[in-house]
């Protein structure tokens, strides 16, 4: 199902953090939100599955607005990834992942086979299956927030949010999280830090600046080296990549 | 591959595993039931609970049957409705707070109680209507309200209701032994004392009628909400982002944990420890998951507090320790050696 976003604004502690914020993804892919530290990306993804009401505009999946729906329901259909979750209680693997089938069981009904295999491909999506047993303190930082990638995939969502969930993994996971989020068949979207990375794996690109949108559209349209200077206060020199023939971004000390 | 998780076997070992825990409370209660200044065979104290309850007609003598029936049996049972209870609700109040240290009396309930206790106690509010457990039932609400006034006031959230909580504990402890230490003569604050320290002497049927059905009760309701505390796990976000209506969960099981908690001190008094410690004794054996962790920490509560009962009859004869007394005694060292054996390697 689409998102979209139209003229969404949200204020905390009298200071507005989301100021008329307006962006549509179509369903099935992929948006990078882009912008500096306090620009408003971990606050757009909190409205859009409803764990903050918006102070005014409207969200809505599909045709439906958000709104209007029952807590349920949208956890159902929406899965987010927080930013460095973690927790003090000795659970494993298989227990957060198990977390993600909570919106979809009542509170009697037993363990489905359905919610075995939602389960068990979680698992295999994020390459964790054989450290189901394992304990969450004694996972390393990547393997948590790949843990925690699995429990949001297992929560079956037609939608997915993810605030920034490369941090803390070394390239080779940030590449395989990232081409795994883009080729999966639903509609996402990404907070991310690393331009190059967003160039590489989202459809379609938003920047974030004090709370408002300044840029959106397609990597080559969204990254010039203008709108990086103007946001994020450095130089940069942009080409096309001669590899993979999507915008690289590098960035100049001189 | 992922194991699968319905599985037969696991259920026949789980079916065995409640069995048993049952029949070492079955078992704990009778012993608590021979056990005592007059010593009766567990043979005699089967025959007085079976004449009164399945009108069997045993020769026994009348003194055997009103101790077996009228006191010890009663005193049992509601020593373990206390003890699942408290363990209930300190596993309910680790998961909502999502803190270790999380135990029912955090709320301020049991310093309400006491207050409410000894205002009826001492300066006889109410004197010939309200009875001891009454006003402390009405001071343990009244505390918890203010409590829960107080947190929502300052935003809410897990490490409010915690401040809250010590904030009214400490406003309540300082009114009791104000009234205390203005108002009591010796012989009072004696009294006060020991039932602060909790104890189960003078307990007769009427409370448990109370007390048993209000542990139920709290049981049922957690056990209900037993995947929405598990939700809990990464904070309330999470729990919301699962589908949680974290608002309602909230309010029905800390009200449960109120209801719980102001029943069992307005009977028994405060008893520390139990709340505190046997969630964590529960973990340790079934693991953090609330399916199995609400009802493995309400039988182990139940069966540590009957065992706490008799040990607080027999260990000085011709004295009852306050049960209070026995159950930091026995549950700190206990508690030392789990966080030991559960240390995480470094």
């Amino acid at each position: 199902m689409s998102i979209s976003i139209n003229d969404v604004r949200w204020s905390a502690g009298g200071l507005m953090i989301v100021n008329g914020i307006s962006i549509d993804v179509a369903a099935g892919k992929t948006l990078g939100l882009l912008g500096p530290n306090g620009s408003g990306k971990s606050s757009l993804l909190k409205l859009i599955c409803r764990l903050r009401n918006v102070k005014s505009g409207i969200i809505a999946l599909g045709n439906a607005d958000i709104a209007g729906m029952a807590r349920l329901d949208i956890a159902r259909r929406v899965a987010l990834v927080e930013q460095q979750a973690t927790t003090e209680a000795q659970v494993t693997v298989l227990d957060v992942v198990r977390l993600g089938r909570t919106p979809h069981r009542g509170p009697l009904s037993p363990w489905s086979a359905t919610d075995d295999k939602a389960v068990s491909d979680a698992l295999h999506h994020v390459g964790l299956p054989e450290r189901a047993g394992q304990f969450w303190h004694t996972l390393s930082g990547g393997e948590r927030q790949r843990v925690h990638i699995a429990r949001a995939l297992a929560q079956t969502p037609s939608e997915l949010l993810l605030d920034e969930p490369t941090n803390h993994l070394d390239i080779q996971h940030q590449l395989e999280i990232l081409s795994l989020v883009a080729k999966l068949p639903v509609t996402s979207i990404i907070a991310l830090h690393d331009l190059n990375l967003a160039a590489m794996f989202c459809d379609s690109l938003a920047i974030l600046h004090h709370g408002k949108v300044v840029a959106a559209g397609t990597p080559e349209e969204v990254l010039t080296e203008e709108l990086i200077a103007r946001v994020f206060g450095v130089r940069a020199y942009i080409e096309r990549s001669a590899h993979h023939g999507r915008q690289h971004v590098q960035y100049r000390l001189d | 591959m992922v194991q699968p998780v319905v599985a037969g076997e696991r259920w026949g070992a789980r079916l065995a595993l409640i069995t048993l825990s049952f029949a070492v409370l079955g078992f704990m209660i009778s012993l608590a039931v021979s056990i005592g200044e007059i010593s009766i065979p567990l043979g005699t104290t089967t025959k007085a609970v079976s004449n009164r309850l399945f009108g069997t007609a045993f020769e026994l003598s009348r003194i055997h049957q009103g101790i077996v029936w009228d006191y010890r049996l009663s005193r049992a049972l509601l020593a373990a409705s206390a003890g699942a209870a408290l363990a209930l609700s300190g596993a309910i109040l680790q998961a909502l707070l999502r803190n270790p240290l999380a135990e029912p009396y955090v709320l301020g309930i049991s310093a309400g109680a006491s207050t409410g206790a000894v205002a009826v106690m001492i300066l006889g509010f109410g004197y010939g209507v309200l009875t001891l457990s009454t006003g402390a039932f009405i001071g343990a609400v009244v505390a918890f309200i203010l409590v829960s006034a107080l947190a929502a006031g300052a935003g809410g959230g897990a490490d409010r209701i915690i401040l809250a909580g010590v904030a009214g504990s400490q406003l309540f402890n300082a009114l009791t032994s104000f009234i205390v230490t203005t108002s009591a003569n010796a012989e009072q604050a004696r009294g006060v004392m020991f039932w602060l320290l909790g104890s189960l002497s003078g307990v007769r049927w009427p409370d448990v009628y109370l007390a048993a059905p209000v542990a139920l009760l709290g049981f049922a309701v957690s056990m209900f909400y037993a995947r929405a505390l598990d939700a809990f796990t990464f904070g309330v976000d999470a729990a919301a982002a699962l589908g949680i209506a974290i608002n309602r969960v909230r309010v029905i099981l800390l009200g449960a944990t109120a209801l719980m908690t102001a029943a069992m001190v307005s009977i028994v008094g405060s008893i520390g420890f139990v709340g505190l410690v046997i969630p964590h004794a529960a973990r340790f054996l079934v693991g953090p998951s609330h399916g199995r962790l609400l009802p493995a920490s309400a039988i182990i509560g139940a069966i540590f507090m009957v065992a706490a009962d008799i040990v607080s009859r027999i260990i000085i004869p011709q004295q009852i320790l306050p049960i209070g007394v026995v159950t930091a005694l026995f549950g700190a060292p206990a508690f030392a050696l789990i966080l030991y054996k559960a240390r995480r390697p470094v």
